[in-house]
C-alpha cells in the first residue's frame, strides 16, 4: 500500500484500525448479501407449484415411499432448519441433482460456464476498446457531431431488445452475407478436435496451435460477442463521457493548459489518469451485467452457456438446475459488484 | 384572447392559491420540456401508442386471432396485409396494434407497483431511521445486488408463466432503486424547518410522510420511472420471447418475435416487424425520460 508507506507523524495505528474495520464491514456486507440471495432462491424453491417429492418418486409411488423421500429431503423439518440444510449443501458446492439427467447440477454448471465466460469476456473487451475512446472523444469535443453520434449510439443501445438485434445480426451476417459462422460455438466438423483444458475454445485451440479450429471458433463467437460488446459500449462510453466532463472542468486542467501542455497531454496524462479508478468500477459492473445479459443472447445463438442452461432447465421445470444456475450467476454478480466497490474505496484517496 | 389570459394566469409570478401555484409550475415545466425536440418526439410516439391501444378494434384491418392457413407467411404488402402474415396466416399489423395494449398494460402495472413499493420502503426507512432504516436498507441492497433478469426468470419459473406473473417478477426486481432514491430525498427533507413546523403543529408521522414528504419525492420518481420503462419493456419482451410472459395466441411483441424466429432466414419480416415496434417504444421512453430529467432536475447531468 503506497499510501501507508508515508506516515504522517505518529498516528499510524488509527488508519490501520480504520482500514481493518472497513474490511470487516465489507466482509459482513458480502456475507449478508449472499445469505439474502440464498434465502430468496430457497423461498422460490419452496413456493413453486411443483412437488419435489413427486418429481423424484414419480406419480405411482406408494405412500410409504413418498413419506420416506419426504423425510429424506428434510421437508418435515421446520423451514429454518430446511434453510440451514440448503445453506450447508450450497456451501459445499452441492445444488442437488438435475431432474432431467440425474447428474449433479454443479458439474453441469462447471461444464457450461466457460462458454459464457468466453463470450462475456470478449464482449466486455470490445466494449472497453471502443467505448472508452468514444467516451473520451465525446467529452473533449462536447456538442460536436462526434458527441451527437456517440449519444445516438448509446441511446439506441439502451433501447434495443438484445435478442432481436441478435436475430437481425444472424439474418444479415450469416443468412444473407455469409460472413460469420452460424449458431453454436463451432461447426460440427471441428467439434471435439481440440482437447478441453480451460473450456475456452479460443484459448484451448491456441494452446495446441490448431489455427483452423481457432478461426472457426472466432467466426462463431464474433457476432454474439460484438452484440454484447455493443451493450457494454453504450454504458461504458456514456459513463466515460460524464467522468471526463467532470475532470475537464476542474481547475487543475486549466492550470495544465496555462502551463502550456499539449492538449493530448492534458487529456490523457492528466484528466484520463484521474478517471481510471471510476472507469474500472464501471467496467466491472458492465462485466457483471454482460454475464447476465448473455442469457437471451445465448438462446439466439444456441450458445451452450449458463444462460441456455438456465432457460432449458426452466422450460422443463428442472428447479434444482434453475436455482443452482441463479445462485451461481447471482454470486458472481455480487462478487463483481463488491469488487468494484472495494476498488473504488481503496484506490480513490477522496473516499478515505 | 381567452388563451392569452390563461397563459398569463399560468405564468403569474405570484400565485394566488395552492392550485394556481401547482398548475403554474406544471406549465413552466411543460414549456421547458417543449423546447427539447427529442423529448417531444418521444412523447408523440407514446401518445400515438396510447391512441393505437385505445382504438385497436377500429384501427386493426383484420382480426388479430383469425387464422388463414391458405395465406400464411405472406410478404409485406401482399393481399391486403400491409405488414404481411405470420405462420398461421394472421395479419401482423393487426397483431401489432393489439399488442400495443399488452405492452401498455405491462408498463402501467409495473409503473404502479415498483415505484410505490420503493417509495413506501424508502420513505419509511428514511423517516424512521435507526434499526428500521438499517434493516430495510439492507434488504434493499440485497435485492439491488441481484442479477435482475435471472432473478425474474427464477420468479416466473416458480410462479408459472403469464403476463401477471411476469409483471410481478419484474416489479420484484425493479423496486430497490426507487427505495434508495426516496430514502435519500426523505433524509434531506426530514430535517428541514417546515417539517419541524408541522411536527410542532401536531402532525403525526403518517401525515408528514404522506402529505409532506411524498409530494416532494414524486418528481424525481417520475423521471426515474420514465427512464426505467425502456428497461421494463425490454425485460417483458425478453420474458415473452422465452415463452414465460404472455402466452399464445396473445399478440405480445416479444412472443411474436419468438414465433417468427423459426422462419427468420426465409421470412424475415415475421420477427423483424415486432422487434422494430419494441425498439421504437423503448426509444420513445428513453427520449422522454432524458427530456424530463433535464426539465425537472437539471442538477444531475449525463448520469
Amino acid at each position: 500500500m503506497a499510501l501507508a508507506e508515508r506516515p504522517t507523524g505518529g498516528r499510524r495505528s488509527a488508519p490501520l484500525i480504520h482500514w481493518i474495520k472497513s474490511i470487516l464491514k465489507t466482509l459482513g456486507t458480502i456475507a449478508i448479501t449472499m445469505l439474502g440471495l440464498l434465502f430468496v432462491t430457497f423461498i422460490i424453491g419452496r413456493v413453486m407449484p411443483i412437488d419435489p417429492v413427486l418429481a423424484i418418486v414419480g406419480e405411482r409411488a406408494s405412500q410409504s415411499t413418498y413419506d420416506a423421500v419426504y423425510q429424506q429431503l428434510g421437508l418435515d423439518k421446520p423451514l429454518l432448519v430446511q434453510f440451514w440444510y440448503y445453506l450447508w449443501d450450497v456451501l459445499h458446492g452441492d445444488f442437488g441433482n438435475s431432474l432431467l439427467n440425474a447428474r449433479p447440477v454443479s458439474e453441469d454448471i462447471a461444464r457450461v460456464f466457460p462458454a459464457t465466460l468466453e463470450l462475456a469476456t470478449l464482449g466486455v473487451l470490445i466494449g472497453i476498446f471502443l467505448g472508452v475512446p468514444l467516451g473520451v472523444i465525446a467529452a473533449v469535443k462536447r456538442g460536436s457531431w462526434i458527441d451527437q453520434i456517440a449519444r445516438v449510439v448509446a441511446l439506441v443501445g439502451y433501447s434495443m431488445p438484445i435478442f432481436w438485434l441478435g436475430l437481425m445480426g444472424l439474418l444479415v451476417f450469416y443468412g444473407v452475407l455469409g460472413w460469420v459462422g452460424g449458431p453454436g460455438r463451432l461447426d460440427i466438423f471441428y467439434e471435439d478436435v481440440v482437447p478441453t483444458r480451460t473450456g475456452l475454445i479460443l484459448l484451448d485451440s491456441a494452446i495446441v496451435q490448431d489455427w483452423d479450429v481457432f478461426r472457426n471458433a472466432l467466426t462463431h463467437i464474433i457476432l454474439p460477442a460484438a452484440l454484447l460488446g455493443y451493450y457494454s459500449l453504450a454504458y461504458i462510453s456514456r459513463m466515460t463521457r460524464s467522468f471526463m466532463l467532470e475532470q475537464l472542468s476542474a481547475e487543475y486542467v486549466i492550470t495544465a493548459r496555462v502551463k502550456g501542455l499539449s492538449e493530448r497531454q492534458v487529456i490523457w496524462r492528466h484528466a484520463f489518469k484521474n478517471i481510471r479508478v471510476q472507469l474500472i468500477t464501471v467496467i466491472a459492473l458492465s462485466y457483471a451485467n454482460l454475464l447476465e445479459g448473455s442469457v437471451l443472447t445465448e438462446i439466439i445463438f444456441s450458445w451452450p452457456g449458463i444462460g441456455s442452461y438456465i432457460t432449458t432447465a426452466l422450460l422443463s421445470a428442472d428447479m434444482n438446475a434453475v436455482l443452482g444456475g441463479t445462485v451461481v450467476v447471482g454470486l458472481i454478480f455480487i462478487c463483481l459488484n463488491i469488487f468494484s466497490d472495494l476498488l473504488y474505496r481503496f484506490f480513490d484517496p477522496r473516499s478515505k | 384572447m381567452n388563451d392569452l389570459t390563461l397563459r398569463q394566469w399560468l405564468l403569474a409570478d405570484a400565485p394566488t392559491s395552492r392550485r394556481h401555484a401547482r398548475l403554474s409550475s406544471l406549465y413552466k415545466g411543460w414549456l421547458t420540456l417543449r423546447t427539447n425536440s427529442m423529448a417531444m418526439v418521444g412523447l408523440t410516439i407514446l401518445v400515438l401508442l396510447v391512441f393505437t391501444a385505445v382504438f385497436a378494434p377500429v384501427l386493426a384491418p383484420h382480426d388479430p386471432f383469425s387464422q388463414d392457413l391458405a395465406s400464411r407467411l405472406q410478404p409485406i404488402g401482399t393481399g391486403g396485409h400491409l405488414l404481411g402474415t405470420d405462420s398461421l396466416g394472421r395479419d401482423i399489423l393487426s397483431r401489432l396494434i393489439y399488442g400495443a395494449r399488452i405492452t401498455l398494460y405491462i408498463v402501467a402495472l409495473v409503473a404502479l407497483i415498483a415505484p410505490v413499493a420503493g417509495l413506501l420502503v424508502g420513505t419509511v426507512a428514511g423517516y424512521a431511521g435507526g434499526w428500521t432504516d438499517v434493516v430495510l436498507m439492507r434488504i434493499t441492497d440485497i435485492f439491488l445486488a441481484f442479477p435482475r433478469l435471472v432473478l425474474a426468470l427464477a420468479f416466473v419459473a416458480a410462479l408459472g408463466a403469464g403476463i401477471e406473473n411476469a409483471v410481478l417478477a419484474i416489479s420484484l426486481t425493479a423496486w430497490p432503486p426507487y427505495a434508495r432514491m426516496s430514502r435519500a430525498e426523505t433524509l434531506t427533507i426530514r430535517s428541514t424547518d417546515y417539517i419541524n413546523a408541522i411536527r410542532l403543529q401536531g402532525a403525526g408521522p403518517l401525515r408528514i410522510i404522506t402529505r409532506h414528504i411524498w409530494p416532494l419525492c414524486i418528481s424525481s420518481l417520475i423521471v426515474r420511472v420514465t427512464l426505467d420503462m425502456a428497461g421494463i419493456i425490454l425485460a417483458a419482451a425478453g420474458l415473452g420471447f422465452l415463452g414465460l410472459g404472455a402466452q399464445p395466441p396473445s399478440p405480445e411483441w416479444g412472443a411474436m418475435i419468438s414465433e417468427g424466429r423459426r422462419f427468420i432466414l426465409d421470412h424475415w419480416w415475421v420477427a423483424t416487424v415486432p422487434g422494430l415496434a419494441i425498439f421504437t417504444v423503448s426509444l420513445a421512453f428513453n427520449l422522454l425520460g432524458d427530456g424530463l430529467r433535464d426539465a425537472l432536475d437539471p442538477k444531475d447531468d449525463g448520469q
